[in-house]
Order: structure tokens, then sequence, then C-alpha cells
């Protein structure tokens, strides 16, 4: 059954057997994409043409490598953004948020800490959707009553981050407070006493003690808002982010620049997960 | 000493404050208003609950409604049955040494694009796909295959894609599972499935009730895998509230259908609760 | 009087390291069998081998008759109480007991008699609806041994299930231990680290060194007839001189670091000139002794004293710093002892034993 007990032959090859099989399951299309992205071919399918780097490098027009593709460039680059500026709101609200929850008593705090796990549970396409519609009816209000344009309430890079912010700060706040929740509070008391006022405490005992989760949740941060489709479709305006952008090309037919974004992809996020692994490594020794 | 905390407590819940109410509270006040608006047969907007009578009258829409929810309850029972073995083998059977290596291969896949993960699928297993070649190369069928755009494998992308919110939490309450409860319990004279049945799975069912939860919803929400996976038929309910929003434009109808989906997973998720008799919160954590 | 368990040239290594390194011993039916030993000395493995959790890369294990070999553990006729004890948490205290007897499929009057059974022997009548939360340490103890015996196992194993509980608790659980052991008749086989729990509960003792058996016995020849250092020092205190053979005989004269000469008796010969360990308990030594024919005698300051009840002892260093334990009887006799007194104590060469270094 487990390690220390005796097992039987076939119960040990079969259980082997089902753990190869799920890992082809888990990797394969991941294998294929990125294999594909070499192939000397038009289409990304096989049969193996030869060894290419033209869906990279190809200055077009015929074939348009990646590196060549302004619009993917693009789209790249408004992902970086919004992850960046995601990152960064997300983990200030959600470290304060933390503190709000886990160190301070207020009436009603049961009730704020259940609206804050909502975003958990709310399908992301209604976030969208929801958020696409206020911003329309306050657009909309705000233009009956003052008569100025507010370029935030329509769809745009903005409201992408403050859609994509919403729920992605209750993955922060749950990723830091796993770690806020071990912290010692008497050595913030004894820094009071040493003369600190509360907030010189929090600054210099609480957040450098948070500080490798605090890197953590910005790292998850970050990739979630790259990689995020259901609530940035509907509020994504002139500036498509990658997924969207790609979303678009791989509906309406599909050329290997699209392998070779993948493979860009997996091996940049590859990079970063394996960079928050070894933070939150460090932060258990 | 006094005015000092309350100065820190009110940094902390502002930011929190004006997220989950600007963004979370508000917008979905929005929402609900919004479903109960419509134009009457001048073009004018009136209060109407027209938008919930399609619904009921429209036979597409509740059909439509009604499968998903289905769908993603099966999605998630094949995820749950697929999830419990794999964590089972990381957690119990692995060596100590390869088990950290097999964890970080097993996550390593969904750090990545659902996007990117979807169209790998695709071109495995399109009628040109690279599956389709090597059967076709081997003489085992004659003719290509379609084995995209149909429920089975729509059922498959969707498990492929939430496997992960499944195995995480199994993987970390069998972490808290001790050896020496399954030692007892075989000591006892227990079978491999008694020994499943009566001490594995009840010590798992918070992790199993988290897992379902947020596989479910995110089942329930997706929009990617069915339009890419499950094609034209794929008819998931998400697809029916962006086609009310980008398609035909009717907001308020989409509105409706939004607020329909939201009613519905919460519903579920609370039935759920209920019967593993758990609060949001501690599924949460 | 047949064996229960008889365990025959038994070796456990992992690569390089022997765990378990040739141990034999049998164990008749019916008693309380220690194994004692320092952690790591290789008793867990020894006892996950006989419960069938570890294979012996050789020897056999035998259980009333019959070859244990290849046998998985929930075949056996053993049952084991966990270190950590394992009760079920999401089942009470009846489903816990009822779970193996569910497993043999017997019939569910019978399971519930039996449980009220076994309840009622390990005196907790009436606790079967509780949860296992509910209970204290000393009654989970009681549960998960409960949960074993009324498997009526030929043997049941013990995993220092006393190690989790406070001092208190486990004084009073050793006595319950052996209260409930001569109760029930079942053969136990208690590992342990603790030599008081082994001293008061224990029909038979192995002390286990190093994957080895010291020294098999009862807890009386273990205390005062050890055979080797091992066991002079693991069992009880001790004080020890090293020193040199002066004269060798029926007794032995030795001369210590501190150019002291002590006569003890010896249960082996050595030459004359052989290095050898001296070892004597607290109690043989004698505080102001009336008559001091026979002893060995010398003096010593009392550096503090160790009040611990009927336990009391002197600290005690002699004039080369070398120092000693002595313990101090509470009748009232020694109360004018002060630290810094210098006092003369005295030991019969009986008391003594000597091992070579």
């Amino acid at each position: 059954m487990i390690r220390s007990l005796p097992n039987s032959r076939a119960y040990s090859w079969s259980f082997n057997l089902f753990i190869i099989c799920y890992f082809i399951f888990l990797f394969a299309p991941l294998l294929v994409t990125c294999v594909l992205a070499f192939n000397d071919s038009n289409f990304p399918s096989l049969p193996w043409n030869g060894f290419s780097l033209d869906w990279f490098i190809s200055p077009g027009p015929e074939r348009l490598g990646i590196f060549h593709d302004d619009q993917n460039l693009r789209s790249i680059w408004t992902s970086f953004q919004t992850a960046f500026w995601v990152a960064i709101m997300s983990t200030v609200v959600g470290t304060c948020s933390d503190f709000l929850f886990e160190q301070e008593a207020f009436p009603f705090k049961n009730w704020l800490y259940f609206l804050m796990l909502a975003p958990l549970v709310i399908p992301g396409v209604i976030l969208g959707i929801s958020l696409l519609l206020a911003a329309n009816s306050a657009g909309t209000y705000f233009e009956a009553n003052f008569g100025i344009d507010v370029g935030l309430f329509r769809p745009s890079f903005w409201l992408v981050v403050l859609g994509q912010f919403s729920f992605i700060t209750t993955f922060v706040t749950l990723v830091v407070s796993a770690r806020l929740k071990k912290f010692d509070t008497s050595l913030e008391e004894a820094a009071m006493i040493l003369g600190a006022t509360r907030i010189e405490a929090v600054w210099h005992i609480t957040l450098r003690y948070l500080r490798p989760a605090v890197i953590g949740a910005a790292a998850v941060a970050f990739l979630m808002s790259f990689e995020n489709f259901n609530t940035t479709l509907f509020l994504v305006g002139s500036e498509p982010t990658l997924p969207i952008n790609l979303y678009l090309q791989v509906r309406d037919g599909s050329t290997p620049v699209i392998n070779s974004i993948s493979l860009l992809l997996i091996a940049g996020t590859s990079c970063l997960a394996l960079v928050n692994l070894y933070f939150s490594k460090k932060e258990e020794d | 000493m006094k005015s000092g905390f309350r100065l820190s407590f009110w940094l902390f819940l502002a930011p929190v404050l004006l997220w989950l109410f600007l963004l979370i509270v508000l917008p979905h006040i929005d929402l609900l208003l919004l479903s109960f608006r419509g134009e009457n047969d001048m073009g004018d907007l009136v209060w109407t609950i027209d938008n919930y009578k399609n619904f009921f009258i429209e036979p597409i829409y509740w059909y439509t409604f009604v499968r998903t929810a289905l769908y993603a309850i099966v999605t998630t029972l094949c995820t749950f049955v697929l999830a419990l073995p794999v964590s089972f083998y990381i957690v119990k059977l692995a060596r100590p040494r390869t088990r950290g290596f097999l964890t970080v291969l097993l996550l390593l896949p969904f750090w990545v694009s659902e996007l990117v993960r979807v169209y790998g699928w695709m071109i495995l297993l399109r009628e040109s796909g690279v599956l389709n070649y090597f059967l076709l190369k081997t003489g085992l069928v004659q003719q290509p295959v379609e084995m995209l755009y149909n429920d089975v494998t729509m059922i498959m992308g969707l498990v492929y894609t939430s496997m992960l919110f499944m195995v995480v939490p199994l993987i970390s309450a069998m972490e808290s599972l001790d050896d020496s409860l399954i030692e007892a319990a075989s000591d006892l004279e227990a079978s491999r499935f008694t020994i499943l049945r009566t001490i594995i799975i009840p010590h798992c069912k918070p992790g199993i009730t988290s897992g379902a939860i947020v596989v479910f919803m995110l089942a329930l929400g997706n929009y990617l895998t069915p339009n890419l996976m499950g094609g034209k038929n794929s008819l998931w309910f998400t697809e029916q509230i962006y086609n009310q929003f980008i398609a035909s434009f009717n907001w308020n109808q989409g509105a409706a259908f939004g607020f329909l989906l939201l009613v519905l997973s919460s519903c579920i998720i609370w039935v759920g609760l209920k019967l593993s008799r758990h609060r949001l919160g501690e599924v949460a954590a | 009087m047949a064996n229960d368990l008889s365990v025959g040239n038994l070796i456990r290594s992992f690569g390089d390291f022997t765990a378990v390194d040739n141990v034999s011993f049998d164990v008749p039916q019916g008693s309380f069998f220690s194994i004692l030993g320092p952690s790591g000395c290789g008793k867990t493995t020894l006892l996950r081998m006989i419960a069938g959790f570890d294979e012996p890369s050789s020897g056999t294990i035998t259980i009333r008759d019959q070859d244990m070999r290849g046998v998985p553990p929930n075949k056996r006729p053993v049952n084991l109480v966990f270190q950590h004890l394992a009760l079920f948490p999401m089942m009470n205290v009846a489903d816990n007991i009822a779970f193996g007897l569910k497993r043999r499929g017997m019939k569910s009057t019978e399971i519930v008699r039996r449980i009220e059974a076994i309840l009622e022997r390990v005196d907790l009548p009436g606790y079967g609806k509780k949860q296992i939360r509910q209970l204290s340490g000393g009654q989970k103890q009681r549960v998960a041994i409960a949960r074993c015996l009324v498997m009526e196992p030929s043997v049941l194993l013990l995993d220092e299930p006393l190690g989790a509980l406070d001092l208190k608790l486990r004084e009073q659980m050793k006595v319950e231990l052996k209260k409930l052991q001569a109760k029930v008749g079942t053969t136990f086989i208690y590992i342990t680290h603790d030599q008081s729990e082994a001293l008061v509960m224990s029909d038979h003792i192995a002390v286990m060194n190093e994957g080895r058996f010291e020294q098999v016995g009862s807890p009386r020849e273990l205390y005062s007839e050890p055979q080797t250092p091992f066991v002079a020092r693991f069992v009880g205190d001790n004080n020890v001189w090293s020193g040199e053979v002066v004269e060798s005989g029926e007794r032995l004269t030795v001369r210590t670091g501190e150019e002291l000469l002590f006569t003890t008796r010896s249960h082996k010969s050595y030459a004359k000139g052989s290095r050898v360990d001296l070892f004597l308990r607290p109690e043989a030594l004698r505080i102001e002794p009336t008559d001091t024919n026979d002893l060995n005698t010398f003096e010593v300051d009392v550096k503090t004293i160790l009040f611990d009840g009927a336990n009391s002892r002197l600290l005690t260093v002699m004039p080369g710093g070398h120092e000693l334990l002595v313990s101090l009887p509470q009748n009232r006799q020694f109360d004018h002892i002060r630290p810094g007194d210098r006092i003369l104590l005295g030991w019969h060469p009986d008391a003594g034993l000597c091992f070579k270094v």
C-alpha cells in the first residue's frame, strides 16, 4: 500500500505504469507544441520536414518569425505591462489585507473576510462582465452629470489591470497569510517596547519576515495576470494582451508562429516558476 | 500609542475596502440591476423580467445551462478520480528523493498559459494532427479521424486544465496523513480498498472539498477550452454570455445570464460545503 | 512453558549499515518482554520486522511455531500499538476498536459485545461513543491497546507508547500497563529507551546496543549483575573509576587514578596490570559508616545536595576532582550534612564490578 508495507510486484508495477502514462498525458501537448515550432513547414503539423528556425527569425513576408511579428510582440509587451502593474498593486493591497485580517479586530470582520474570499468562487467571466457593466455605467454617469469622458471606464489597458487585480489580490492574500500566520507577534511587540511605532515595527520586523512570501506572491500574481484569459476577454480594448491575441489567431487558423510563441512562454514561465519554487523552499528553511 | 494603532488600522483597511467595494460589490450589484433592465416596444429602457423569461422560454438557453452544470460536475468527478492515485503515489509511494522532483514536474505545465495547453491538444488531436499522423503511418486507421470537437475531448480538456487545483490540495492533505494510521489499519487486517475508503478518503476530505470547489468553479466558468476543443457544438454557457455581449450586443440579456451562472455556481458550492460540513474560510486555507 | 515468539540469528542491513545484527531470543508465553536501548540502537527496526512492516535480510521469526517469512502484517497473529498510537481521528472509540473485527467479517452484534467487554477490561466502560479528541492521553493509550487486544493477538507489540505522555501520567501508566498485562495474560513485547519503564514493567528485558543484544535477563539481574560495561552504564546510575589491577585473585585490588586502593569482586579474572573500569552504584556508598571492617573507605567533599525526595543524592568530589553520586537516605540521619562538609564514605567489595577496558 505504502512504502513501509510490503507490496506485491503487480501492484507496484501497475502503479508505476499509471504514473508514467499520467506524465505522458501531462506533457504530450506541451512537447508537441515545442517540437513543431522547429518544423520546416507552413503548418503546425507533421510530417517532419527538417529543422528550421524560420518561425523565430524569418523576417517575412511568406514566413513571419516571432521576432519580426510586430503584432504579437506588441501583445507580449502589453501583457508584460499589465502583469507588472497587477503584480505591484495586488501585492500591496493583498499584504494590507493580510495585516487587516490577521492582526486587527473590528466589527464585521468575518463578513469582510468572506467578501475577500468571494473572488475565489466567482467565475472569471462573470467578474469580467460585471466590471464591464459597472465601468460602462460609471462612464455614462460621469458623462451625463459632469460632461467628462473618463477613459478608464471604457475597455482599455487600465480596465484590464483593474479586472485582473480584483481577483488576483485574493490569491496574494492567501499566499502571504500562510506565512503571516506563523509569525510570532511578540517580535512586533518587542520592537514597540524598544520605541518603534506600530508602523515602524511592521516595516522593519514583520515585512522583513514576510519578504520571501511577498516575493513569491508577486511572482504568482505576475504569472496569473500574464496568462489570464476569462476576465480579460471582456475588458480588453484596442491593445490585446498575449492570450487574447493568441486566441484570436488560434480560432481563425494558426501558423507555427504560435508554436514558437508557446515555446518562449513555456520557457519563460518555467523559469519564473522555478525561481518562485526556489524562494518558497528558502522560506521553509 | 492608541492613535498609532488606529492609524495603522485605517491604513490597512482603506485599500481593502476600496478594492472589495469598488471592484467586487458594486459591479455585481450593477450586474443584478442591469439584468432587470430592458427596452420596451418604444425602445425606452424600463424595469423588466423579460431577460429571465427569455431564459426559461428559449429551450436552448436552459438546455445549455443544465448541460454546462452537469458537465462541470462530471469534470470534477473525473479530476478527482485521476488526481487521487497521482497524489497518493507522490506522497506515499514515490521515493523521498524523486518526490520533490515529481511534484515540480507535476506543477510545471500549469504555470503555462491555458491557451498554450489547449493549443497543444488541438495540434495533437485534430484531423491533420500529430496523433492522426502516427495512426495513419502505423496503419491503425485508413482515414484520418477528427478527435477534436466532441464532448469527450472537451471534458478531457477541462480535466487537463483544472487538474492542478485538485492535485495540490490532495497532496497537502495526504502529507498530513500519518503513515502509522495506514500501517495500523493494515495491522488490523484491512485490505487496500478498505484503507482507501475508511482512512485515506475521510482524512483527505477537506482537501477533496476545496479541490472540488475550485475545479468545479473553473470548469463552469471556462470559456477557452469548450470554445476551442468543443467547437461549435460545445454549447457552454459562458459562450452564450459572450455571444450576448460581443455578438448580439444585448448587455442586459448577458447580465441576466451572468447572474444566473453566478447563482448556479454559488448554489452548488454552498451545497458542496454543507455536504462536507466545511466553511469557505477553512477550504481557502 | 511454550514460547510465543522465537527470533533466530536475525540480521537487517541497509547498505553498509547493519541496524539489527545477529539477534536471537525467545519470549515465553504470557510474559512481559522489553527491549531497552538508546535511540538508533535498532530496536524499532527489530519491532517492525516482527510486525511484518520490514523484511529481515536473514534469520527467522517464529510466532507460535509458525514461520513468519513472507507473511504480510495483516496476516500475522501480532498487533502493534504505535508510538503515536495511530488512533483513527475520523472514527469514534467504538469504531476504532471495531475496525479490525469488521475486517474479519464478524457479526455486528458480536462486535458490539466484544467492544463492551474490552472497554470494560481497560477500565473505559461506556466510552464507545466518544470521539478520539475528547480523550485524555492515558485514555487514548488504553483505547489503542484495546483496539489491538480485541483482535486476540498471540503477541502484542508496543512501540514506546508512553513517550508522548507527561511525566506524572507516565508513572501512572507504567503501573496500569503492568496490571493490564497481568490481567489479560497476552504476551507483550515492549520497546523503550526509558530504563525505568522497562525495569518497572517487565518480566524480562533485553538491552540492545548498536544492533546487538548486550544482555537478556530479569530486571534484577540487569541491575545487580550487568554483563557488559554498556549495561552497567545504561541501566541505573553508576559511578565509574578507571584503574589498574594490582592484585588478582578471588577478589581484585584496583588502584584508581587518585592512588586509592579498592578491593572488589569480579566475575572474571584479570591479569595483574590490566586496565579496568570499576563501577559502583550510588546506593552502595555508605555515608559515615560506623563499622568500617571489610569496607573500602575514603574521604570526599560534599559539593551540592540533589534533593529529590526518596531519590535524593549527594554530589561529592574526591580530592583529585573526580565526582561521585552518593545516595542520601531520607531517614533524617544525615540532615546535618551541608555543602562543603568533608565526609567519610565506605563500600563493601561485593558491591563493585570490574570490566576490562
